[in-house]
């Protein structure tokens, strides 16, 4: 899983079947000190919970799917969780 | 599976119901030359801590398999604490 930030979300009336009612939203990938690297991506919300602006985390490939309410769909990134706080160093 | 060093955790109290019970370790992954191999977050079922060098399992029907799931999107999981790297016969880490 990656971290990455939600920077907006993607309206899509016309999807392929097993998708509807799931939102996509447009994500930037993060380094683990939360700046951005890499190329933005459409990753479902298999979280229903997440907004732009807030920082998540994000598994990619097969694993996305099985996320979602209907696991056999086409969905390559899927948002898995909302971060309240990442802590780097120190004791866990 | 990758070797990595665990350098954080993340918080989180909304996510999917399989991460309910689990710990999430923020891992650095390690290149034997010592480059940087980029990060990722790992579901960890063997206690590891922040500075433990750790094997990485990224694949996720083992790691379905590894915490008894039959579905469920987890991909990564931390499922060993390295003791000591050896290359060529040189000790190049130790947990």
């Amino acid at each position: 899983m990656q971290l990455g930030r939600v920077l907006g979300r993607v309206v899509a009336s016309e999807k392929s079947p097993g998708l509807e009612g799931i939102r996509f939203l447009i994500v930037q990938p993060l380094d683990k000190s939360e700046k951005p690297k890499g190329e933005t991506l459409v990753a479902a919300d298999a979280v229903f919970m997440a907004g732009p602006g807030e920082l998540v985390y994000f598994v990619a490939s097969r694993e996305a799917a099985e996320a979602l309410p209907e696991p056999f769909v086409p969905v390559d990134h899927a948002i898995v969780g909302i971060v309240d706080q990442v802590h780097l160093g120190g004791s866990a | 599976m990758k070797v990595a060093t665990v350098v954080g955790t993340v918080v989180s109290t909304i996510n999917i119901p399989v991460l309910d019970k689990h710990r999430l370790l923020v891992c650095d992954l390690d290149n034997l030359d010592g480059s940087p191999g980029g990060y990722t977050i790992a579901v960890d079922v063997v206690d590891a801590g922040i500075g433990d060098t750790v094997l990485i399992l990224d694949e996720g029907s083992s790691a379905r398999q590894i915490l008894g799931l039959s579905a469920g999107a987890i991909r990564a999981v931390v499922v060993g604490i390295v003791d000591e790297l050896v290359v060529d016969d040189e000790v190049i880490a130790v947990g």
